[in-house]
């Protein structure tokens, strides 16, 4: 589908989302500035979810019956339509609970080939080797490794920051070694909306042969995305943080590497041929679905991919980056407020994270809250990175599609407002 | 305005003048606790005088509701036998878990009845805990060593 380059008709598109016009905190208008953790979902996606369960609702792959071929359709024709949206081939798509399993998938199925056959190899991880991961990550993309590493031996290693938040690229070559297998990093920080250079770190791990796992959670879902193009071996995202269903992530592989990886969660589904003795495995994506697989949800994502294709992620891009730079400016207008990350829009997505001194962010939060604000605060489960950033927290503005300016300076005013709450302005 | 009702005038002034505050020597245990959503931290050490609380001292990163609520510990159980100031633990626990259902005793929880507002918004329990938290963990470390 082709759009043209006319901006977004908001307005008209919250519309869609019902959620947008209901009050909170005593007939407060919502204004939703927490999409980074969630967004809400359009009717479009509400609707498809209710059809297929009221339509066409049946256990996957199992049975031959009218509605279990009309359920396996359309759970297999959202995967062809997310794939395509993603640039990928329909088997390099495992759905997944969500992005932190996918996550976990790579990590401990990396830890199992081991002890399985030859193909696995090329994934087997031991003392000596290395494992490298940077500051900006999102505890989904830190901790897997952290536990990853402690199993096998492996040493983990970490690019730093600068201190505006972006990754320090200085010495590339002194963190990517030839002992390193595995890169594992953020596509944009989901603290600081950093967007980082994957051809960069690509290229690096390439050179050392090792694999590359990237977080796309905030990237996908604001940006047009292309896994191939991207050359990343490995890519996890969320459907909740792209006007999809909770309880759905997708998993990206290579299909070279998928079809080599040995499984992580075992049982239904996942097998090719069971004996007592033992068994053999079902080629991906099918190898990496074990049990009964989310159904609604996954119809309920591929509406979401319709959705956001329909819009045109690029508008959503570009109308994103404005609300970006108003924040930036609305923000930094404010004595007292500390910008957390870059002070500009270059090279970033649609998060930006502050302080307010003598206003911790939790009481800058409730002061939002009770003016219909919606934030989130604490540490984003970006722990790391507050730290190198120095900051104990944070308030976190995060955009999407139905945002408006409006709501940009209904985030400035409140601001004011938690200082003067606190007696700080 | 539902704000004032939860951050009553008692805990802004607790927030911004604390009482008790500042790590001191001698002591008996020190525990550290940190809320994981929001890495809110405190640091709290208890000095035992036989079943007597003689001194609590803390440092600690946190919100006003954390800080406030640590502030006033030091006043309801510094000076007092440790079941005394246990049983004024579990009221303001108590309290804290009400969802705005209870009415405090202003006589066992003095400041703490401030808090009574807090109780309604479920995301910031922990924070009014966290100190409390703290003063059970040292005090239980202090008996375990003694």
């Amino acid at each position: 589908m082709t759009t043209t380059a006319a901006p977004l008709d908001v307005t008209a598109l919250r519309a869609d989302f019902p959620i947008l016009s209901r009050t909170v905190r005593d007939g407060k208008r919502l204004v939703y500035l927490d999409s980074g953790a969630t967004s809400q979902r359009p009717t479009q996606v509400l609707d498809a979810e209710r059809a297929f369960l009221e339509r066409h609702n049946a256990a996957v792959h199992r049975g031959a019956h009218q509605l279990a071929e009309e359920a396996t359709d359309e759970y297999e024709g959202a995967r062809q339509r997310i794939a395509d949206f993603v640039g990928a081939d329909f088997g390099e798509l495992v759905f997944t609970k969500n992005a932190t399993e996918g996550f976990n998938l790579v990590a401990y199925a990396m830890g199992n080939a081991a002890t399985s056959g030859p193909e696995a190899a090329r994934f087997v991880v031991g003392p000596g080797d290395e494992i490298v991961v940077t500051e900006m990550e999102h505890h989904a993309n830190l901790v897997p490794w952290q536990q990853l590493a402690a199993r096998t031996g492996a040493t983990l290693k970490w690019f730093k920051l600068t201190p505006d938040g972006r990754l320090d690229l200085s010495d590339v070559d002194s963190v990517i070694t030839p002992r390193t297998k595995v890169v594992a990093f953020t596509h944009q920080s989901n603290v600081t909306g950093v967007i980082n250079p994957v051809d960069v770190l690509v290229a690096a791990a390439r050179k050392v042969g090792a694999l590359t796992v990237l977080d796309a959670c905030q990237s996908v879902p604001h940006s047009p995305v292309n896994f191939r193009k991207l050359g990343v071996d490995f890519a996890s995202f969320s459907g909740h943080k792209m006007l999809g269903p909770s309880g759905i992530g997708v998993l990206y592989g290579r299909r070279e590497l998928l079809e080599a990886l040995p499984p992580f969660i075992t049982g239904g589904s996942m097998i090719e041929l069971v004996k007592m003795e033992g068994s053999t495995f079902a080629p991906p994506p099918a190898r990496f679905e074990a049990g009964s697989p989310m159904t609604s949800q996954a119809v309920g994502l591929g509406a979401a991919v319709d959705y956001l294709s329909v819009v045109g992620i690029e508008r959503i891009n570009a109308h994103e980056h404005d609300l970006t730079v108003a924040a930036l400016e609305g923000l930094s207008s404010v004595k007292g407020v500390r910008l957390i990350g870059p002070s500009d829009a270059v090279n970033r997505g649609g998060a930006v994270p502050f302080e307010i001194e003598g206003v911790h962010p939790h009481d800058a939060g409730q002061v939002l809250d009770s003016l219909g604000i919606a934030v989130r605060v604490g540490h984003h489960c970006a722990w790391p990175l507050h730290r190198c950033l120095n900051a104990q927290s944070s308030v976190r503005a995060t955009f999407y599609l139905y945002n408006t300016l409006d709501e940009v300076d209904a985030l400035v005013d409140g601001v004011r407002e938690a200082q003067k709450f606190f007696g700080v302005a | 305005m539902q704000l004032q009702q939860m951050y009553q005038e008692i805990i802004l002034d607790h927030y911004k003048n604390p009482h008790g505050r500042g790590l001191r020597d001698p002591f008996d245990a020190e525990s550290f606790q940190v809320n994981p959503t929001c890495g809110d931290e405190v640091t709290l050490r208890v000095k035992l005088d036989g079943e007597i609380v003689s001194d609590v001292s803390y440092d600690g990163q946190g919100c006003s509701i954390s800080q406030a609520s640590t502030s006033v510990l030091t006043d309801l159980v510094v000076g007092r036998p440790v079941g005394e100031a246990f049983k004024k633990m579990d009221a303001f626990v108590e309290l804290m878990q009400s969802r705005g259902q209870i009415e405090p005793d202003e006589d066992v929880l003095e400041d703490g009845i401030a808090f009574a507002g807090v109780s309604k918004y479920p995301a910031r329990v922990k924070c009014a805990l966290l100190g409390w938290m703290a003063f059970k963990d040292a005090v239980a470390r202090s008996q375990g060593a003694a």
